[in-house]
């Protein structure tokens, strides 16, 4: 039905297979994925559904065993800085201050450097960190280093932001204020967001449309769109009524596997 | 056993009062906390030292006090007048020149080495081998061979005090960039420093602490070996003096060599360790 959109990304029949002592592991079996531009579309499933490692060939770090992944039409061969990564473990650079950090990927690229100044202090000032500007990463806290991960790819022009299990590590309080912060940066940019995660009640508040994917081996086994205004009620009748449906979808995968 | 029992008594007393509010004079106390505690054990030696050896004529160790007017002697002159008076900068000098001179041709090795050794699989194929199979022979086993290769005098020398500092900074570099945390490199590549920029945005950087532990260690080894580097022949140097005393059974010059090279060698960790902290503040192992 959205056949006819210019898709941003366009996976096609991806299969991915690992060698892991001389056995063959396949990680994902033949995945089809459309993401339109300004799409928030979530990834969920049960660990070992291959939903990071779809990801990861989004991202250009792994590359795809059979198929074909497509960024605007053309074939991801590696990583680029039109797809922004946003890591569980943040993967800041210790050595440098938030400044430095958010500014890696301009000044890598061979920006000037008042050009570069300028981009880092309004994505400091869009992330709310103007206080730790010159902090180091040591130094701060789950939240404060994620709101850094995040202002980093959008520094760097990121077209597509990649976020694997981002808010996984953080207590509940900072990851609602973070999955608030990030829908409003979402809304006002309007990025494209591929997210993958495994609690339900993220994807539904959070995704445009949720593709569900079950283990062994690794398959998008269906997908749901979310159509409930925005900002989305955690409690409301109908975010339940989609909670429950995702719910049953997850653990029928389990009952599968179990037998 | 006076030593356990004294330091043992000392410490508390030293330590209880900065724990509550501090007073003026409790927090000048608070502040000379460290260095106290750190002048129990000496004092300790040197009081056990002094009981066994002072007034006893036959006694093959001079007590602390000669050793004291020894050092005096060899820093000022005016009490000996003998070949040794007032000569200890000439030493000093000599084995700084040594210590210093012989780490900086073993870093301008080790380092790129370390690198390459880290970063490039063929490289390492190719030479850790060897370096393993060398690195087990003590620097003592060397002495023979480097003075055939490099004459009796400074070379050797020079030669020695660089193959102790070589293997703690080439080991530890090694480590440090093979250490580098992998998502580092995603991270980098998904910003778009790939390839060989990341060798300097990425690797350097990253493996700078540990790095840094090999210089440590590496000046640490050059004071240690400095006595055998200088056992080749040469005129001057802590360690000269030190083998020529011994000859002329010196034994309070020799004791004074030993108490140069403990406090060179401390005051230079000092300053690295200082300019580490400056360098690495953003490390939390280092802060």
């Amino acid at each position: 039905m959205r056949e006819d959109a210019n898709p941003i990304l366009d996976l096609r029949g991806v299969s991915k297979e690992f060698a892991l002592q001389g056995q063959r592991i396949e990680a994902l079996r033949d995945a089809n994925l459309r993401v339109r531009p300004g799409e928030f579309v979530c990834l969920i499933g049960a660990s070992g559904c291959g939903k990071s490692t779809l990801l990861r060939i989004v991202a250009g770090f792994e590359i795809v065993t059979r198929g074909q992944a497509l960024m605007w039409g053309r074939p991801i061969t590696g990583p680029g800085p039109e797809r922004g990564m946003v890591f569980q473990d943040y993967g800041l650079f210790p050595w440098l201050t938030v400044r430095g950090n958010i500014g890696f990927g301009p000044s890598a690229r061979g920006r000037p450097t008042q050009e570069v100044r300028e981009t880092v202090d309004r994505f400091i000032t869009l992330v709310g960190l103007q206080r730790f500007a010159d902090a180091y990463p040591h130094q701060l806290s789950g939240g404060m280093k994620q709101r850094v991960a995040i202002a980093r790819v959008l520094a760097n022009d990121a077209e597509i932001v990649l976020m694997d299990e981002p808010f996984g590590a953080l207590d509940a309080m900072t990851r609602e204020r973070l999955q608030d912060e990030l829908l409003e940066i979402w809304q006002r940019t309007r990025l494209t967001v591929l997210f993958v995660t495994h609690s339900i009640e993220e994807a539904i508040f959070l995704g445009d449309r949720i593709m569900v994917m079950s283990p062994g081996p690794g398959r998008i086994d269906s997908e749901f769109i979310v159509d409930l205004p925005r900002p989305r009620d955690v409690v409301a009748a109908d975010f339940n009524d989609l909670r429950r449906e995702l719910s049953l979808k997850l653990h029928s995968h389990h009952a599968r596997k179990a037998a | 056993m006076s030593l356990t029992l004294e330091s043992a008594s000392a410490a508390p007393v030293t330590a209880a009062p900065p724990e509550v509010a501090p007073a003026p004079l409790s927090s000048l106390l608070y502040r000379l906390r460290n260095p106290l505690l750190a002048v129990i054990f000496p004092g300790a030696v040197l009081i056990v030292w002094h009981l066994a050896t002072y007034g006893r004529k036959y006694s093959l160790i001079p007590p602390p006090s000669d050793v004291a007017l020894a050092l005096w002697d060899l820093a000022f002159g005016g009490i000996n007048d003998d070949a040794y008076s007032k000569t200890l900068h000439i030493h000093l000098l000599a084995s700084l020149s040594r210590v210093y001179g012989g780490f900086a041709i073993a870093l301008c090795v080790a380092l790129p080495l370390g690198l390459l050794i880290g970063r490039i699989a063929l490289i390492r194929r190719v030479l850790d081998p060897t370096l393993q199979v060398l690195r087990p022979i003590p620097v003592t086993a060397w002495l023979p061979l480097a003075m055939i290769m490099f004459g009796l005098g400074p070379r050797s020398a020079f030669f020695l005090v660089c193959l102790g500092v070589f293997y703690p900074i080439l080991i530890n570099t090694i480590f440090g960039v093979r250490a580098v945390d992998q998502r580092l490199f995603e991270a980098a590549s998904m910003l778009g420093c790939q390839g060989t920029a990341q060798f300097f945005r990425v690797v350097l950087p990253a493996s700078l602490p540990a790095i840094f532990t090999g210089l440590r260690l590496g000046l640490g080894f050059a004071w240690v070996v400095i006595v055998v580097g200088e056992m080749t022949g040469v005129q001057t140097g802590l360690g000269a003096i030190i083998m020529e005393a011994r000859q002329l059974s010196r034994t309070e010059i020799v004791i004074c060599g030993m108490v140069v090279i403990g406090i060179a060698g401390f005051i230079s960790d000092r300053i690295v360790l200082v300019l580490g902290k400056r360098l690495l503040h953003w490390s939390p192992s280092f802060a």
